[in-house]
């Protein structure tokens, strides 16, 4: 890569640098300003020293920042927060996004190559940008004969959908964005939903590569739902609750995985045939049906659904930490609040910072959950990714054979390991919990 | 006025339940060709490999230009092979033209042909992984190949089409300090190779994938007229370098490996047992060459060919036997050049092999069989 790089000139460097100073005024003003008069309107204002604060009032942040804090908080405790950013979609999308990237370095480093490398200044990290936004500016190209209401639609229903089953995993002690007494039926809910848009966007492109993956899309899905369920159905006995927020706190002395490593194992091989990884991605065998039922997407269409399939690896990543790797317990590393600095701020020589009365954004049992959570998960997601560059691909009737009698099977002697832990008095009530 | 159209032009009539696919040309899983398949749920019911879409007419091209002219243009077929498709030409030019070669530039040939089949055996290992699913056996075998490539461009100074045999022996003597630089390369790479047990041809998936699918017997593999890998997988001992011997194979030590099994696996792992002979090959033939003399003897400008002569030569290519047949009518210009390529020979097993099979086994039938569309489309 040779760039001829144009003579310097002062005035025009300082002319760009006027540009973009321009630029960004505009956008805040045009842009970020309603945005914030947006949200201050929509959020129950705080009251700070007796006086409700106003929009505008709030704009006094400038003068006085740690006036901004409730602000904030206020903002935090609100569902659009939860849902937007941070145990959901803004979250899942963040650790998605580092999935693509480690499995491309990853796999590269595993097969003798270097993989993405110039873009981004550093090991090719801005990859993934440049193709969602070649991904973006790609004409999108719908077969003649294609049902389009529904192949509009299936993309779409496909990321919602995962976004929906993000929506459940408990990432620390009360961060969760549906923390329902059902959690692990909705999940499966969710889950048993996946072949159905699979089947719909194959059927409607009315092409017969598509049609074939989605056949065995749905062969796949549909027959490693029940090895899935029934694995799970151990930890659901030990603890006697179906809520993965306390499935996960049960967990604070030792993980299930301790106990069932059968069922865990069953759980992680039907995790990777429902995401369709190596070994198990017939539905997208290239050299056999082109791609699969994603063969006559195009453009940000195959992109959602590239989306959509990183979330659901993470929620599945996520859903093995919940149910057997102990979800956010774990010994307490991050360091407590330096209390001082509510009482007196920080000293900068003759200027004092502060204080700040209503700092501690996150408690200190959220953030070393939320950090447990996370290393747990990549680990996971590491071992989901592993297998692409050691397996070929199985075939249809080896799967089949797979998951109906072997997996089945090793699943019910799960359940029996968890009968014998609970009939024992070793676990359940009475036992070490 | 009414007319019938002649059978095949005819519509054909077929069941609701079975659905016709195109394999190719467009699709990632075919060559330059196109597999037509019938398929009845899972399982191919027929299947009509349709090649001749990269057919180039090089037999043409041969009848007006002179013997030596012709070298770089034969070689297109199989162009990671192109030390092998030449082969069989140079050697009958020699014949028409009634020359004789140096016995350095013998030996010489024998080394570049060698290092020309792991060339070639490991681009089609590379895509055999890949169409079994297994990314990591597209990667490794494409980067080992380099070392062997850095060693061809060292002896002919191209790294693909080389066009390096020449009538009278090849073009250019070997650069200095070559043997060592080869025997270096060529120990490290058959390490490398025997590292692809691990992760290839020993991994379970990939061993209940491919056996027992598409199995070809012995008395099938003769009545098609298979030749190379295939024929040697199902237990057909038959190998030129040793039935027919050209060049100095006679005095070299060559081992043909053999397989009873006939199914796909078996011809996947032929191949790969052959790299390692021919690194041996290369090793003795290091050793036994001389260490100097001429490599080339000179032609006269614009040679002519014997009166109303014809001849044909075979040799052992990456594929299987590969002959060549040549008329000459005593002009510069060869009368008549044929390619008969092996790649056509194992082509025709194909539809028996895929009758009856599950169409996940399609692509690794297909490509177990040792074809290369370029080659048979000529």
């Amino acid at each position: 890569m040779s760039v001829i790089a144009p003579k310097f000139k002062l005035s025009e460097f300082i002319k760009s640098l006027l540009d973009n100073v321009f630029w960004i005024i505009l956008i805040l003003v045009l842009i970020g300003i309603p945005a914030v008069m947006m949200i201050l309107f929509v959020i129950e204002m705080p009251v700070i020293n007796g006086e409700l604060l106003t929009p505008f009032l709030a704009l006094t942040w400038i003068a006085d920042p740690s006036r901004i804090l409730p602000v904030v908080k206020a903002f935090m405790a609100t569902d659009i927060f939860r849902v937007m950013a941070f145990p959901g979609f803004g979250f899942a999308a963040l650790l998605a996004a580092g999935t693509i990237f480690v499995e491309r370095k990853m796999l590269a480093k595993l097969q003798l190559r270097v993989g993405p490398f110039y873009c981004g200044k550093f090991e090719g990290i801005l990859q993934l940008m440049g193709d969602g936004l070649k991904l973006i500016s790609k004409e999108i190209i719908i077969p003649a004969k294609a049902d389009k209401p529904i192949f509009w639609a299936a993309p779409v229903l496909f990321v919602a959908t995962a976004a929906a089953f993000v929506a459940f995993i408990p990432v620390a002690p009360g961060w969760v964005v549906a923390d329902v007494e059902m959690g692990l039926l909705g999940v499966f809910a969710v889950i048993g939903f996946f072949p159905i848009i699979t089947i719909l966007s194959a059927w409607s492109a009315n092409s017969k590569f598509p049609f074939i993956g989605g056949i065995r899309a749905l062969f796949q899905m549909v027959s490693f739902e029940i090895p899935l369920i029934l694995s799970l159905l151990g930890v659901v006995m030990l603890t006697g609750s179906l809520n993965l927020s306390e499935i996960a706190a049960s967990q604070s002395s030792f993980p299930w995985i301790v106990f069932l490593p059968v069922g865990a194992i069953v759980f992680f091989i039907t995790m990777l045939a429902e995401l369709e990884r190596i070994p198990f991605d017939l539905p997208e065998a290239e050299s056999e049906i082109v791609a699969g039922w994603l063969t006559e997407l195009s453009g940000m269409m195959y992109g959602l659904v590239q989306l959509g399939t990183y979330l659901k690896l993470y929620a599945f990543a996520g859903l093995f930490v919940v149910l057997f790797l102990g979800g956010w317990n774990g010994p307490m590393v991050v360091p407590p609040f330096p209390v001082e600095l509510l009482e007196k701020g920080i000293e900068m020589g003759p200027i004092t910072a502060g204080p700040f009365p209503g700092l501690p954004l996150f408690t200190q049992e959220m953030l070393n959950g939320t950090l447990w959570f996370v290393l747990k998960t990549v680990a996971v997601i590491f071992f989901i990714l592993l297998p692409r560059g050691v397996f070929p691909r199985i075939r249809v009737d080896m799967l089949l054979s797979l998951g109906w009698t072997k997996l089945i099977g090793l699943a019910f002697v799960n359940i029996f390991i968890a009968l014998g832990l609970l009939y024992a008095g070793v676990l359940g009530p009475g036992g070490l919990q | 006025m009414t007319f019938t159209l002649p059978p095949g032009l005819a519509l054909q009539k077929v069941d609701e339940r079975i659905m016709t696919l195109n394999v190719g040309p467009q699709h990632p899983g075919s060559g330059h060709m196109r597999i037509i398949v019938q398929i009845d749920g899972d399982y191919i019911v027929a299947c009509d490999p349709d090649p001749g879409y990269v057919h180039r007419g090089e037999e043409k091209m041969a009848e007006y230009r002179n013997y030596i002219t012709n070298i770089p243009h034969l070689e297109r077929p199989v162009i990671h092979d192109s030390c092998n498709v030449l082969y069989p030409y140079v050697l009958g030019a020699e014949e028409l033209l009634g020359i004789e070669v140096p016995e350095r530039a013998k030996y010489v040939r024998v080394i570049a042909s060698e290092l020309n089949r792991c060339i070639y055996i490991m681009y089609w290992l590379a895509i055999y992984g890949i169409f079994l699913g297994h990314s990591t056996m597209f990667m490794w075998p494409a980067g080992d190949r380099e070392l062997l490539i850095d060693l061809m461009e060292k002896m002919t100074g191209a790294r693909v089409t080389h066009a390096h045999f020449v009538p009278g022996g090849v073009r250019n003597d070997l650069p200095p300090n070559f043997e060592d630089v080869c025997l270096r390369q060529v120990n490290y790479f058959e390490k490398r190779i025997k590292e692809y047990a691990a992760v290839f041809y020993d991994n379970p998936i990939l061993i209940a994938r491919t056996r027992d699918t598409g199995v070809l017997s012995r008395q099938d593999a003769i009545r098609y007229g298979t030749t190379g890998s295939v024929l040697r997988a199902s237990g057909v001992d038959y190998d030129l370098r040793i039935k027919e011997p050209y060049d100095v194979y006679d005095e070299l030590d060559v081992h043909t490996n053999v397989m009873n099994e006939g199914d796909s696996y078996a011809r996947s792992r032929i191949p790969w047992l052959d790299m390692m002979e021919s690194c041996n090959i290369i090793r003795q033939a290091l050793q036994k060459m001389p260490k100097s003399g001429s490599v080339r003897t000179k032609l006269k400008p614009n040679p002519k060919g014997k009166g109303l002569d014809s001849v044909y030569k075979r040799v052992e290519s990456g594929r299987g036997s590969l002959g060549c047949y040549i008329v000459s009518d005593g002009k510069t210009e060869p009368y008549r050049v044929k390619l008969s390529v092996p790649s056509f020979r194992n082509l025709i097993a194909l539809p028996n092999l895929l009758k009856g099979e599950k169409l996940g086994n399609m692509p690794s039938v297909y490509w177990s069989l040792n074809y290369w569309p370029v080659e048979a489309d000529r």
